[in-house]
């Protein structure tokens, strides 16, 4: 029992960042009809941005520090932040403590302009045109924006920790009855979980039950009606692009702390969270949510040690052994809509 | 002749002639001057460019021929080359059979794979061909360790003893065909000329003529119309009485069979395969090729692989003192700031350039290379354009 649990546990932050990409992927396409090749690059980005964040809080000045020496009696030159100038040094400290989750707020922003550029600058020219040449155009898109990544902040991953509040674990099993110890759980990963649940929650609520994401809705069923009735649905679905951004750059994130961000963790995202749309149906917001759980759960059953003393490798090809199953026996995916990119 | 039309068999001379003087070619500058890093006639980067060249061959009788975009077809080069390579361990070193046995194995992990994927198409197909050669690279790294060699791969080790092979005690087997090592060779001075004459890349130039001719009988022939049917309009073909089903799987596997042929050639010339090969960039990496040289054509697959293994191997040499060199004329400041620019786009960067030109090539240039070679051809007047049409003809795209 309790390790089913951790295995629930432990495929929940995976699921949620494949849930959130997918989501993203899924609005993009729901929307504006293309497949986005370059969206794990998009997740990529959001991790950098908290890269960028915590590089800015922690730029420094040298001073010559006077009461501490070295072992030849030097004076000893010390970096000091310019947050601490500003803040003091306590609340300096706390703000770079922070900087993971302050970037959030430094994020949704960049995201949403690098989203709105994108599709107004590239993606606009290519409605027309056949999907192969999305997918190529935007996988080509994709390769340009990680070696710019990697010629700034260079190949290896960056450590980029979490909140010393959110470092430890917690017992979790403690809570539910179990003997202590047996299941334990990072707290970021609750976080994460949490933080994902709300974006997802906020994503569905904004589509719901606001007068713009109805009309989306509309626009996502019937483009042409909408237009006819003197609705500018092109702009609204160009701030969708940006939200979908915005999205994929918040779960990059947030995932720092769980994996130091290198340049190519949006190409591995990318192609699971591909399969994860396409498991969930294509143009389905909840399928996608639904699929990218599932899948990330999954994954984590498939490597516990009996599974794979049974079946050795599962855990590696457990996705895409789903994926194949599903897409022959369920061709639409779990909840695909009907006549959505059915050739 | 051969078969072939006038026009497309001027075409297999021209190709032929280019493959077999490429050593010459590709080596246009002299050794002692500055430009001779942009020197491709070494016989590593030839058989790359050959090699290279029939697995995008194989990759454009699929895509550009029914339409259908394998995401995975690395898979069938992996898979090619652990057979290829597992022959020559157990059976001989000699290379024919070792590249047969890739292109049989390929060929039947290509059915397999077709068979499945092909009942989906548009991206779902994409993505299973994805998914089959992300499991097929997971396995080999992971479960598959003892035949595929894990992550090291397989290499031809002292203990290898092949059936037909008689090797000295202690010596490592080499590649060889009928005894010829691959690696044998001569060079040729000519005043400050070096040109470098390789039997293994003659092998490989040989294997991909004849891949290139078989190519443009499938391109010419009921079968081709056939294909070209299926990506134009599949339903209607269905209403004619037609199951596309049979005519796209002979196509897929046709392709896989050519990527186990590269993979096959692959493991002549190195004698080492792994697991990287299958890894999904490689798979992305043809299908750059064949996008970049002109999807559906018959010649533009070939340019394509050579200009992405060009820069693989020359753009990415070029590092700071190169460029500090080149820019030495100009006044200091004015020096280093052009090679503060260029220098993201090489070197290292070379991934950045390739990006760059394959969107540029998907935005502006949907034919590819070829079609720029057209366009540029119909701006020299009408009579060169006609002639022109003539040798380049057989780059109709194929729609």
């Amino acid at each position: 029992m309790e390790a089913i649990i951790l295995q629930v546990l432990n495929g929940l932050d995976k699921g949620s960042a494949y849930a959130l990409i997918a989501l993203g992927l899924t609005l993009i396409f729901g929307t504006l009809g293309v497949v986005n090749f370059a969206h794990g690059a998009l997740f990529m980005i959001g991790a950098f941005c908290a890269v960028t964040l915590s590089r800015i809080l922690t730029w420094s000045r040298t001073v010559i520090d006077e009461t501490q020496t070295d072992f030849l009696g030097n004076p000893l030159k010390v970096e000091v932040p310019y947050v601490y100038d500003w803040f003091g040094q306590q609340t300096g400290d706390t703000i770079i403590d922070w900087a993971v989750p302050l970037s959030i707020l430094f994020a949704i922003p960049v995201m949403m302009v690098i989203g709105v550029v994108m599709e107004r600058g590239l993606i606009k020219h290519f409605y027309k045109r056949p999907h192969a040449d999305q997918i190529l155009v935007t996988f080509g898109l994709a390769i340009v924006l990680q070696e710019i990544i990697k010629y700034f902040y260079g190949a290896n991953p960056i450590p980029t920790p979490a909140p010393a509040a959110f470092t430890g674990s917690f017992d979790f099993g403690a809570m539910l009855g179990f003997d202590p110890n047996l299941i334990i759980y990072p707290y970021w990963r609750i976080i994460y979980f949490a933080f994902a649940a709300l974006i997802i929650g906020s994503v569905f609520a904004f589509l719901q039950f606001t007068t713009f994401g109805m009309v989306v809705r509309a626009g996502m069923a019937d483009r042409e009606t909408v237009q006819l009735l003197g609705i500018n649905i092109d702009r609204r679905f160009t701030t969708m692009f940006g939200i979908a951004a915005a999205v994929a750059g918040l779960a990059g994130v947030m995932y720092t702390p769980i994996n130091s961000p290198n340049y190519h963790m949006g190409m591995d995202f990318l192609v699971l969270s591909f399969v994860v749309v396409v498991v969930g149906g294509m143009g389905s917001l909840p399928g996608a949510v639904l699929a990218g759980f599932v899948l990330g759960v999954l994954e984590s059953f498939a490597s516990m040690g009996a599974v794979l003393e049974v079946l050795p490798g599962l855990n590696q090809i457990i996705i895409f052994l789903v994926a194949i199953i599903i897409l022959l026996t369920r061709p639409r995916g779990l909840m695909g809509r009907k006549g959505v990119m059915e050739e | 002749m051969l078969g072939l039309e006038q026009k497309d068999f001027r075409l297999l001379v021209i190709v032929a002639i280019l493959t077999m003087a490429a050593p010459f070619i590709l080596n246009p500058f002299p050794e002692s001057s500055g430009l001779a890093q942009f020197n491709a006639g070494y016989p590593d980067l030839m058989q790359r460019f050959v090699i290279f060249g029939i697995f995008a061959i194989g990759f454009n009788i699929l895509f550009g021929l029914t339409g259908y975009l394998s995401f995975g077809h690395a898979a069938f080069l992996g898979v090619g080359s652990y057979g290829a390579m597992w022959m020559m361990k157990l059976v001989t070193l000699n290379v024919v059979p070792a590249i047969l046995m890739g292109v049989v194995v390929a060929g039947i992990f290509a059915v397999l794979v077709g068979y499945v994927s092909l009942r989906r198409s548009g991206i779902y197909f994409s993505i299973l061909t994805l998914a089959f050669a992300q499991m097929s690279y997971a396995l080999a790294y992971s479960v598959l360790t003892p035949i595929t060699g894990g992550e090291t791969g397989l290499q031809i080790k002292p203990t290898d003893t092949p059936l037909f092979s008689d090797i000295p005690e202690g010596e490592i087997g080499r590649a060889n065909l009928f005894g010829m090592d691959m690696r044998a060779g001569f060079d040729l001075a000519v005043g400050d000329w070096l040109f470098t004459f390789n039997a293994g890349y003659y092998i490989a130039a040989v294997f991909m003529l004849i891949a290139f001719y078989l190519s443009i009988r499938i391109f010419r022939s009921p079968f081709g119309t056939m294909l070209r049917a299926v990506k134009s309009n599949q339903t209607r073909m269905y209403y004619t009485g037609l199951n596309a089903r049979p005519y796209t799987l002979a196509a897929f596997v046709i392709s896989g069979m050519y990527a186990g042929l590269a993979g096959g050639l692959l493991v002549a010339m190195d004698t080492q395969a792994g697991p990287e090969r299958m890894f999904w960039t490689a798979s992305g990496e043809v299908v750059l090729m064949t996008i970049l040289g002109g999807v559906g054509t018959l010649i533009g697959p070939v340019l394509g692989a050579g200009a992405i293994k060009y820069m693989e191997n020359i753009l990415s040499k070029i590092n700071k003192d190169i460029l500090h060199e080149w820019f030495a004329i100009l006044p200091d400041g004015f020096e280093d700031f052009l090679v503060a620019i260029v220098y993201p786009f090489v070197g290292k960067g070379w991934h950045l350039t390739l990006g760059i030109i394959f969107m540029a090539v998907v935005i502006f240039l949907p034919g590819g290379l070829v079609e720029g070679g057209q366009r540029i051809a119909r701006l020299f007047g009408r009579k060169k354009a006609s002639d022109d049409e003539t040798t380049q003809g057989k780059t109709t795209p194929a729609e």
